[in-house]
């Protein structure tokens, strides 16, 4: 089962602390959306929201196109998936996954057929009468999903459920868990700070900051055309430039920046005025595309400082000629030779850069993500 | 070397001194209670079980060990319910005043047994019940209540309550939390506070003694014994009285921290 959930303006503030600042957000049904963000940045309180946890101080909530406001979370078409899994220790894992069952009242034979079925889902078939603490914790986690999904939930709740495993794990987890999503078409809502985790499994991403949202979009449009300079720094690793925007016209816009004037078509970054503080932001990657064909910005010659080798490419400290107080962060291709002193050309493909409103708080140090 | 055996030797010699201190008394008595004589003091005769036999051939002293197991396991059962109740509204709930509440429901512990048995003497006398191993029992809850919540509070962590929360959540009402899912999962701890509390009902005696009447406890029916003089007879009933004491914690042992050390 699946449905659409709709969040309007909620508002959840305890004592003199907002954790959700006015936030609204329509859900597809069937959509896997990650709510991502740092610690703090209001992602578990939306979650709890949702859950029935907790009450919004303000705002409504709606799933399936009904008002929770006065349901319980026994009550709601959701179910959550904990970070400690939260499995019951005395039960086995049949009864465990059957216990959503039990408790609306479906017949034993019934209920453990389906239990054994999810069970078999997660590839824990032959496990069915042992008790969770006989688990690693790949396991109780898949328990915890069978056990939320076996009550056919029109929405499961993820409350960061892979924090716990080690990176490997991790990875085939977020595999299983979006293949696992498409074939049961739940709504899955799913909390995490981690920025690769969200980029693997999401349909779209909710990126959160401060109680709000900050930006909403695909992996591809958070990483690549992020709205705001937070967006932009903890979707991954990013420079930022600062400038003014000089002019602009129909087709061109011209920002000064320490490193030049830099030219950019504008049709996909409008709304802004002229004299505005603007920002560049640039992946390190980007500064790959120095040969090739196609059209270019330069900024200027750069010294190389470091590099490390991380087997894809070469992550190099730059040094700009027009101002040797920036540190630029590039990638460069893994055949490159990387030589401190050396210098290089900072060039770019334009339709890489993306423009974005206001001046960072530390304009002159990269930004990575946290 | 040698100053390293003999701080070993006085080290294992405090320790014989520190168990004989503990364990003599009790071992005297079980020695005393197998003397063939008629009185159980030195000189040790020889072994019989003559007073074992007079001991189960006592319909009194049966009837006083039935009800004392009666009142023992009814009372337990009722401390560690009303118990288990109170720790899981205080640990899981916002109430008011909830750090008044849980130093109230600990203060009988430092309350002494003659105080309470006077307290209830009075209140059952006022109120107009007589007196009875129901009364008995009603003290034993009493002194028994604290340990139980004490216990069982405790016990009760964090980590429980998001799996109570993820019960609810699969649609759990609250008192299928607590049956389904609280008290199994706490029933280590349940348990070792229903068998130390069994454990303290059996061996109490002021109370029983005072809240009985025509009915007894074992305890009351061994002090009204030892009126009429030491005889290996009443060696033979506390030695009972031990042995049954040391089976509960056997079995406290064995089903409770084996339990508990699995996980």
């Amino acid at each position: 089962m699946t449905a659409p959930v709709s969040i309007r303006n909620a508002t959840k503030t305890f004592g003199d602390f907002t954790a959700l600042d006015d936030v609204s957000l329509e859900i597809a049904a069937g959509e896997f959306i990650v709510l991502l963000g740092p610690s703090g940045c209001g992602k578990t309180t939306l979650l709890s929201l949702l859950g029935g946890f907790l009450s919004p101080t303000s705002g409504t909530i709606e799933i399936d196109g009904k008002d929770m406001g006065d349901v319980a979370p026994a009550k709601r078409p959701t179910t959550t998936m904990f970070q400690d899994y939260a499995l019951f220790p005395h039960m086995t894992l049949r009864d465990n996954v059957a216990f959503g069952l039990k408790m609306r009242k479906v017949g034993k034979a019934e209920r453990h057929a389906k239990a054994e079925e999810l069970l078999d889902m997660v590839g824990l078939k032959t496990s069915a009468n042992k008790k969770p603490h006989e688990l690693s914790g790949g396991q109780r986690q898949r328990v915890a999903l069978a056990r939320a999904l076996a009550v056919e939930p029109d929405v499961l709740l993820l409350d960061e459920p892979l924090g716990a495993l080690d990176l490997k794990l991790r990875r085939q987890m977020q595999d299983e868990l979006k293949a696992i999503q498409k074939r049961v078409g739940t709504t899955f809502v799913h909390v995490t700070h981690d920025q690769e985790e969200a980029m693997a499994i999401a349909d779209r991403i909710v990126v959160m900051n401060a109680g709000k949202i900050e930006d909403v979009g695909s992996p591809e449009n958070i990483y690549m055309k992020p709205k705001t300079l937070f967006s932009a720094s903890f979707m991954g690793e990013v420079n930022f430039i600062p400038g003014t925007l000089e002019s602009a016209t129909e087709t061109t816009l011209t920002i000064k920046t320490p490193l030049g004037s830099v030219e950019l078509p504008a049709f996909d970054h409008a709304g802004f005025t002229p004299d505005s503080q603007v920002t560049l932001a640039i992946r390190p990657e980007h500064f790959r595309a120095s040969t090739g064909t196609g059209p270019r910005v330069t900024l200027g010659k750069a010294k190389v400082e470091d590099g490390s080798f991380f087997g894809t490419h070469h992550r190099a400290h730059l040094n700009p000629l027009d101002y040797p107080g920036m540190t630029v962060t590039a990638h460069m291709p893994q055949s490159a030779i990387i030589e401190p002193g050396a210098w290089v050309e900072l060039t770019l493909d334009p339709s890489s850069v993306v423009l974005l409103p206001g001046h960072p708080p530390h304009p002159m140090q990269e930004s990575t993500a946290s | 070397m040698i100053s390293s055996r003999f701080s070993k030797l006085l080290s294992w010699s405090y320790l014989a001194a520190l168990y004989a201190f503990i364990f003599l008394p009790v071992a005297v008595l079980v020695l005393f209670s197998f003397q063939d004589g008629r009185l159980p003091v030195p000189p040790f005769n020889g072994a019989t079980l003559k007073w074992y036999g007079e001991v189960f051939a006592d319909s009194r002293l049966m009837s006083a060990l039935g009800n004392s197991l009666m009142v023992a396991l009814g009372s337990a059962t009722v401390a560690c319910v009303l118990g288990f109740c109170a720790a899981y509204g205080l640990a899981r709930f916002v109430l008011p005043a909830s750090r008044l509440q849980r130093g109230l429901l600990i203060a009988p512990m430092t309350v002494s047994y003659l105080i309470i048995a006077l307290g209830l003497l009075t209140t059952f006398n006022w109120v107009g019940v007589s007196l009875s191993l129901w009364t008995v029992g009603i003290g034993h809850v009493v002194i028994n209540l604290p340990l139980c919540f004490a216990i069982i509070y405790a016990s009760m962590g964090d980590h429980q309550k998001n799996i109570e929360r993820a019960a609810r959540d699969l649609g759990a009402a609250e008192w299928q939390v607590m049956t389904q899912v609280s008290a199994p999962m706490l029933m280590p701890s349940i348990l070792a506070a229903f068998f130390l509390s069994v454990t303290f009902s059996w061996d109490e005696f002021i109370i029983a003694f005072l809240l009985s009447r025509f009915d007894v406890t074992l305890p009351v029916e061994i002090w009204s014994m030892l009126r009429s003089g030491l005889n290996p007879k009443t060696n033979a009933v506390g030695s009972v009285v031990f042995l049954v004491s040391v089976a509960l914690l056997l079995i406290l042992e064995l089903i409770v921290f084996r339990r508990t050390a699995k996980k």
